[in-house]
């Protein structure tokens, strides 16, 4: 009982970390509509940055996570600049491949820079834990700090959509872009702002991560990111809640299925699960039912 | 402008009517080509980067001497069995006449079918599995899947026998009563460690209380792996897989306050310098390797020296198997005698075929013996695979100790 409750503790820290990528992803998707593949190479950058704030230049790591944030911000702006504003009036599967095309360079890039040896992310908490029934139940800090930092950021994320006037802009153009336009949104800078946001997300997810898997390596970023849009198709591509959702299942469903069934099915079942999901709710489970019109 | 184009042209046309010659005419080399394919991008780079920089290191060595003359080239194939083929033929056109083989096991398996084809001398420092060689019997079926490739060497150990001598170490210094093993199961490395390592562990009557796996897409994660070796009250958990994974492992045992010996093989070489890494997560930890680079002997202390001089890193285990290849190598042509003209040059015009049966010749000579940086009186018989004695150590307050 108590190890099936360690699991379940993994499988949401794991899946919050998931939901935080998720969230890049489909905040992008629902605005821009289009899937931002660099997203993972972000979360990549962001732990890079953090490290060496933490390890090289002995920094607070809550200044690494700042500094995480500023950088993977300016560079998440200026890849929309640079790679997909040009592309706006492009074909999805021109942005689509752009996308893959910027992920490979943020990867070798990242090689060039800081080379492929991997690198052990610092113990910012210091292994401390809390330890419950005589140390059979064990909640370590980065577990805590990473399940208590996707509550926050969901809810002010939240808030931020529905409240604020740049929230309202975003919905308005996720809805319709034409019409936003000529309400008088600016929708340029409405997808600008959405990628800095989901770049600033990532740099937190990056760091996350890597308090938690400590292993840094210029591929790092890929796998959760795949994984997290995974999870924001699972929640329903394009709802915010539904991001939160899809990637804290994923990461219970990953845990259990490797603790109880088999670890080297444990992937497998996660995309059967997928699957099924899809078979039966096409549109994720939060996702809304939109008819095209014709 | 218009004329600085025009002249652009002419220059361009004449360079390309200058290379239309530049195949004629009788050209001499003026060294052995030594080439080989290795990941130097990607995930892997780490392998190939450490294999391409210590064979630079000891062709500059042995070129220095003055005597013969060595010239080696590596080719990338990002670990990757199709590119590796490409990067294995892109060195056939550049006319290598030995071949390093591959730096890491699938395309290892890849461009020695090549090789066997174009009977070219082919001594790979690190590709372990046993179907490089060929010629090995599957140990769970017991059925040959690929043919012995008579021109295929090994520097490093071959998987199977790993696996086989960790189980016997762990048997006869009674390390453990429980066994727990974790391995990656889409690692022809891992799995070939782990199939012998389980076989001989049930012939000598060790007790397996937990087997998990993981693979490239879940190699972060291992609080599942390592709560089922807790659960299970293993006492010795075996790890046959690299130091980066292992790394991740010793950490999340201690944050569970699980404290088991840990038995690794060679690949655990290297989790010492890993940046970043806390060493006395790694106290106590036990493994069978061939090469150290804290050893005190005066041959890997000149090589470690030189190669952080040159490559500001500390070198591992694939990086000492690259140096002895091209050592053993030079030692096999009897330090170039075996290729010595009458006038005092050396003919470095030789086939390859020809040099390839005069290396196999001597490899399997009963007389050969290589002493290099991960081994004494290393030996080879015509299986290809090498006989050297893994030596056992422990990690004591963050250096490598003899056990």
């Amino acid at each position: 009982m108590l190890s099936f409750l360690n699991h379940l503790i993994n499988g949401i820290s794991l899946g919050s970390i998931y939901a935080i990528i998720a969230l890049g992803y489909t905040m992008v998707y629902g605005i821009a509509k289009m899937l931002n593949f660099a997203h993972g190479d972000i979360i990549m950058v962001g732990a890079y940055v953090c490290f060496f704030a933490v390890s090289s230049f002995q920094l607070h790591p809550v200044v690494g996570l700042l500094l995480a944030i500023i950088v993977c911000t300016v560079l998440g702006t200026l890849i929309e600049k640079l790679a997909y504003k040009p592309l706006r009036q492009a074909t999805s599967l021109a942005v689509l491949i752009t996308a893959i095309g910027v992920s490979y360079f943020l990867q070798n890039a990242a090689q060039l820079l800081w080379t492929s040896n991997p690198k052990l992310f610092p113990d910012i908490f210091n292994g401390a834990a809390i330890k419950l029934f005589d140390g059979e139940l064990i909640i370590t800090v980065s577990t805590l700090v990473t399940i208590a930092a996707c509550i926050v950021i969901m809810i002010l994320l939240t808030a931020f959509i529905d409240k604020s006037k740049t929230g309202k802009a975003m919905r308005a153009c996720s809805e319709d872009k034409g019409a936003a336009q000529l309400m008088g949104i600016n929708v340029n800078r409405t997808i600008s702002i959405t990628f800095a946001i989901g770049s600033a997300l990532a740099a937190v997810a990056g760091v996350l991560l890597c308090t938690t898997y400590p292993s840094l390596v210029p591929t790092t970023g890929s796998m959760p990111g795949i994984k997290a849009f995974t999870a924001a198709v699972f929640g329903g591509i394009g709802s915010v809640p539904g991001a939160l959702l899809g990637g804290i299942l994923l990461g219970i469903i990953e845990i259990m299925a490797g603790a109880y069934i088999s670890t080297s099915l444990s992937n497998a079942i996660v995309f059967a699960v997928l699957i099924l999901v899809l078979l039966i709710k096409p549109t994720g489970l939060l996702g809304k039912q939109i008819r095209e019109k014709v | 402008m218009k004329k600085f184009a025009k002249i652009v042209c002419l220059l361009t046309v004449l360079v390309m009517a200058l290379c239309c010659f530049a195949g004629c005419g009788e050209k001499t080399n003026d060294a052995i080509k030594l080439g080989g394919t290795g990941p130097l991008t990607g995930g892997a780079a780490i392998y190939g980067n450490a294999v391409n920089n210590a064979a630079k290191i000891a062709v500059e060595e042995i070129n220095a001497l003055g005597g013969i003359q060595f010239e080696v080239k590596y080719e990338d194939d990002t670990h990757d069995p199709e590119k590796a083929v490409n990067a294995y033929n892109s060195l056939m056109d550049w006319n290598m006449q030995i071949c390093l083989g591959s730096v890491t096991t699938k395309p290892g398996e890849a461009t020695s079918v090549e090789a066997n084809e174009d009977h070219i001398f082919y001594l790979t420092p690190s590709a372990s599995s046993a179907n490089v060689l060929g010629g090995v019997a599957d140990p769970l079926t017991g059925v040959v899947d690929v043919e012995r490739k008579d021109n295929v060497f090994q520097m490093c150990f071959m998987d199977p026998s790993q696996g086989k001598a960790s189980a016997e170490y762990i048997s006869s210094q009674k390390l453990g009563e429980k066994i727990a093993i974790i391995y990656k199961n889409d690692e022809v490395y891992s799995t070939g460690i782990y199939n012998s390592f389980k076989l001989e562990a049930e012939a000598l009557g060790l007790n397996i209380v937990s087997t998990t796996t993981f693979t490239d897409d879940t190699d972060t994660d291992f609080s599942v792996q390592v709560a089922a070796a807790k659960d299970a009250g293993a006492d010795l958990v075996f790890l046959p897989m690299y130091y980066e994974y292992a790394a991740l492992i010793l950490k999340e045992a201690k944050d569970i306050g699980y404290a088991p010996k840990f038995f690794g093989v060679d690949g655990m070489d290297g989790i010492l310098t890993m940046d970043g890494f806390d060493t006395s997560l790694a106290e106590g930890v036990m493994l069978l390797t061939p090469f150290n680079a804290d050893a005190e002997d005066e041959r890997t202390k000149a090589f470690v020296a030189k190669y952080q001089e040159e490559y500001g890193e500390i070198p591992n285990q694939f990086a000492a198997d690259a140096y002895d290849c091209v050592y053993a190598i030079y030692q096999a042509l009897d330090e170039g005698e075996a290729l010595k003209n009458e006038d005092g040059t050396y003919n470095y015009d030789i086939t390859a075929t020809e040099l390839c049966d005069m290396l196999i010749e001597a490899f399997t000579a009963s007389d050969f013996t290589f002493s290099g940086l991960t081994g004494e009186n290393m030996t080879w018989t015509a299986d290809g695979a090498v006989s050297k004695t893994p030596k056992g150590m422990v990690i004591q307050n963050g250096a490598y100790v003899g056990m």
